[in-house]
């Protein structure tokens, strides 16, 4: 049950990623754009999303297990560190060179595109490359 | 700053995002977890995986979803009761230019090792840290959005403006 749960939050996020133009890589590019002609529908994306989230995730903290009866798992850090800023600032240099982020790199792989396919493993080999760095760090001397 | 309106769709924009927001509480409702697709992409890759605690299939069942997206939507922007929804006009066009990457390989590739790298260890993208980070007032979620917009923002001045690339 939890699994058709998941596949249906899937295909929602993807088709109300297709709607929006965020899986167009130049409408991303377009709100990067703050000196050009700028497209401001990526805010409006955000704010439409977040209005209705708000309310989901207000539901979730006062809940202690889901309607599925499976744990919450909020996110529990709260700390600000140089992993956290050094990451998302290499993360916005990628998105800002290819106006792709992880959720429409997946549904772009999804409409068999090319270009895509190719952003999409690029992007599982920096994950893998993550996974790689973290080993080595946390392996004995 | 300039607005380029005909590029600006506010509508399929909010009723996009709407959709996106749902999946987020539909998610953490009845699964209890978070809709940040890096994270759930990346979770796939921890070798301490494990899959007798049911941490793969609910990641794996989300991953297909949006990969079936654009064949669903395909299908049912074909179907007459679409027709009374006006935003099922600009997808028709969306749908075409949705494959058309502009940028060339070499770009892509490095673009796609920065966003594979960064999201990871920043721990969340656009919508593990923008649309569900900030619906949770995590302050930490606020620093990382404004951290990759504000990187996004600076890369696309440069490339467009300073060295003009693409």
């Amino acid at each position: 049950m939890n699994i058709a749960f998941a596949f249906l939050a899937g295909l929602i996020f993807g088709v109300g990623l297709l709607i929006s133009g965020m899986t167009n890589p130049a409408k991303v590019l377009g709100f990067l754009d703050l000196a050009g002609a700028w497209d401001p529908s990526l805010a409006l994306v955000m704010a439409g999303a977040i209005g209705v989230a708000v309310a989901g995730f207000a539901l979730a903290k006062r809940r202690q297990n889901t309607w599925l009866d499976l744990p919450i798992l909020l996110p529990v850090a709260t700390h600000i560190d140089r992993r956290l800023i050094g990451g998302s600032a290499l993360f916005g240099v990628g998105w800002g060179l290819a106006g792709i982020c992880p959720g429409p790199a997946v549904v772009l792989l999804g409409t068999a595109s090319g270009k895509g396919t190719m952003f999409f493993v690029a992007m599982l080999a920096g994950m893998g490359v993550f996974e790689w760095m973290e080993h080595i760090r946390h392996s004995p001397k | 700053m300039a607005i380029d309106f005909t590029a600006f769709t506010p509508l399929s924009a909010l009723a996009g995002g709407a959709l996106i927001g749902l999946s987020a509480t539909l998610l953490i409702l009845f699964n209890g977890r978070i809709a940040g697709i890096s994270g759930i992409i990346g979770g796939l890759l921890r070798p301490q995986l494990r899959a007798e605690a049911g941490d793969v299939g609910w990641r794996v069942a989300f991953i297909a979803g949006l990969l079936a997206a654009p064949l669903v939507w395909q299908v049912s922007v074909l179907l007459p009761a679409s027709r009374w929804l006006s935003v099922a006009e600009y997808t028709n066009v969306a749908l075409v230019t949705v494959r058309q990457v502009d940028a060339n390989s070499a770009l892509l590739i490095a673009a796609g090792l920065l966003v594979g790298i960064g999201t990871r260890y920043g721990a969340g993208c656009t919508s593990g840290h923008g649309v569900c980070g900030l619906s949770r007032f995590s302050v930490r979620s606020l620093a990382a959005t404004l951290t990759f917009m504000a990187a996004g923002f600076a890369t696309v001045y440069l490339m467009r403006h300073v060295f003009h690339v693409v």
